[in-house]
């Protein structure tokens, strides 16, 4: 499968990265050469073969459910690029 | 008196608790060096040399109190800036988190304050860690120490943890941590003269690592030997309920462990290793590896990976599709940098500050990554690349039925120059090509320096153990170590 501008631009818009024409013109044909060189893994006859999930088996562990934190409010804004009244400054969302 | 910055980990602690020098004074020592070497090597992104002296001020005074002394007790290091470090800059080497001030400190640096380590600064990256020649750092280039005679053209000293690298080789510190996703610890390390290893996954916590791929990032120490690695690696690896792929077991005394003999032990030679066109002085080192482990006494035995040719590609599906889903998280909201043009509404913004924060490596790999688990393709992409990558794993369990270790070059090359490979994409990636499939498959595997290539440049030659084995993969490499009698350093240029 080979990716045109259309799909880059979309691809862009999807991972929320504002892209110029010349930068998708720029991408189309690297990201294609990438895609043909990882597409020989489709020769690979995996039938019968279940995807990894876990590397190393381990078993997720649960905790006890109780709060271990909390209260530190100025701590979680503090490295907010527009923190206001206590909060995360946006732009507005609702017209 | 001797040069305390040519002291590696062990000989400053033992100088150190027996009182034959402070470690205030190693702290200043390896604190003047980093500043004298940094404006030609950009090893650094900030220095800490107060926070150097401080750690070195609380080991002298737990000296003098005879209270008893950590693993790591009067060493200063430098720490890879993919680590949260509590007060102190953490960027990534992005611009998407210039400025950013972690509240909390990583797992890994803490355990390593906790053993009486100090941090002489925060040391550069490849951009989240995407790269093998640290030249995607928004915060510039390193430069390696090491030059080939007669030309004075900068060389990489690899990716991504290639400020680590340099800043060892160059003897700015002791010891550095590195953090490997598909080679970043062991390729630089190679680059360099230097050694390294990446644990099983799941022995040193991610927690307050910034991620890049989560199923394979690891971190582990690099340092100029293979017992110093060993010592500062039970320093930083263990169990932390914080992280849920920690694995809860207990960390073994490596350092104790420490044996080269490989009387009784199989060394595996993996067979699809041997490429066409493979680096004559690459394939020399190889051999004389297998002399070397073979005169420490193991046996050497063929064996084959068949999948391995598969692992590049498979990697360079599954890190991007993570790394995607990760990076997500960089949205101008609640840290790093923000980008609102006037009138944007979210959405822009979004776009608009991730536009201008991540660097081109790192957006192509966003972009390949979103691409692959879109509506339609994932199948085709991420589903396949996990059942190629349950295959490559599969290899290494059915090789280690016939042997205890696996033998290999770290890279394909020695160090090249900067802008060799930097317009290629493609060609960057193909230098993970011996060290990837290990990360695939979640194994401990370390690089020792080998000896020189025909450049006068340091080559490393690469161990492969079972999940858990770490002590394994020390052990051959101490006795690779002992052989190779590598004593070549970069000579001082800057």
């Amino acid at each position: 499968m080979s990716v045109d501008t259309a799909t880059v631009t979309k691809i862009a818009s999807l991972a929320r990265i504002k892209v110029s024409e010349a930068e998708v013109a720029a991408m189309v044909p690297e990201l294609n050469g990438i895609l043909a060189w990882v597409e020989q893994l489709g020769e690979v006859d995996v039938t019968g073969v279940e995807p990894m999930t876990a590397v190393i088996p381990n078993t997720l562990r649960l905790r006890e459910d109780a709060v271990t934190d909390g209260g530190i409010r100025d701590a979680v804004l503090a490295n907010a690029p527009a923190a206001e009244h206590g909060f995360f400054g946006v732009p507005k969302v609702i017209e | 008196m001797t040069d305390l910055t040519e002291l590696g980990i062990a000989d400053i602690r033992s100088g150190v608790a027996a009182g034959t020098f402070t470690a205030v004074e190693v702290a200043e020592a390896f604190n003047a060096a980093v500043a004298a070497a940094q404006p030609a090597l950009n090893a650094f992104i900030v220095t800490t040399p107060e926070a150097a002296l401080a750690a070195a001020r609380k080991v002298d005074t737990a000296r003098a109190a005879g209270q008893p002394l950590g693993k790591l007790a009067g060493v200063p290091i430098g720490m890879k800036d993919l680590f949260a470090t509590k007060g102190v800059q953490t960027t990534a080497a992005s611009r998407i988190l210039e400025g950013f001030t972690p509240e909390y400190e990583s797992t890994v640096s803490q355990n390593l304050w906790n053993a009486g380590a100090g941090m002489l600064g925060k040391l550069n990256l490849d951009q989240f860690a995407m790269g093998s020649s640290n030249e995607t750092s928004a915060f510039g280039n390193v430069i390696s120490p090491w030059r080939r005679p007669g030309d004075t053209a900068p060389l990489a000293p690899g990716g991504s943890s290639g400020g680590s690298s340099a800043a060892i080789a160059a003897r700015l510190c002791p010891a550095a941590t590195g953090t490997d996703t598909g080679g970043s610890i062991r390729q630089p390390a190679a680059f360099t003269g230097i050694a390294g290893i990446k644990p099983t996954y799941g022995r040193c916590s991610r927690w307050g690592v910034v991620a890049f791929a989560s199923s394979l990032d690891q971190a582990g120490p690099m340092a100029r030997s293979v017992q110093d690695c060993a010592i500062m690696l039970e320093a930083m690896a263990g169990f932390d309920p914080k992280d849920s792929t920690s694995l809860n077991l207990p960390v073994p005394a490596w350092e104790a462990g420490l044996n080269p003999s490989m009387a009784g032990k199989k060394v595996g030679i993996p067979r699809e290793y041997r490429l066409d066109g493979m680096d004559p002085d690459v394939a020399r080192s190889w051999d004389d590896g297998i002399a070397w482990l073979k005169d420490a006494g193991a046996e050497i035995v063929e064996i084959s990976l068949p999948h391995t040719r598969y692992a590049l590609p498979t990697y360079y599906i599954i890190a991007p599709a993570e790394a995607s889903s990760n990076l997500a998280r960089y949205d101008g909201v609640r840290y790093g940098l923000r980008d609102l043009p006037d009138g944007a509404g979210l959405q822009d913004m979004y776009a608009a500050t991730r536009a201008a924060g991540f660097g081109p490596e790192v957006k192509r790999r966003i972009m390949i990554g979103t691409y692959v688990l879109s509506a339609g393709f994932y199948d085709a992409y991420y589903t396949q690349a996990q059942k190629v990558r349950t295959l490559i794993a599969r290899d290494f369990e059915l090789a280690f039925q016939h042997c205890d270790v696996i033998l290999a070059p770290t890279a394909p090359t020695a160090a090249f120059a900067l802008g060799e490979k930097s317009d290629d994409p493609l060609a960057m990636y193909l230098n993970d090509v011996f060290s990837v499939p290990a990360s695939l498959a979640g194994l401990p595997a370390m690089s020792v320096p080998a000896g020189l290539d025909r450049q006068g440049l340091p080559l490393g030659l690469q161990v492969i153990g079972r999940a858990f084995d770490e002590q394994g993969v020390l052990n051959a490499g101490l006795a690779l170590e002992q052989r190779a009698g590598f004593t070549a350093k970069p000579a001082k240029w800057w």
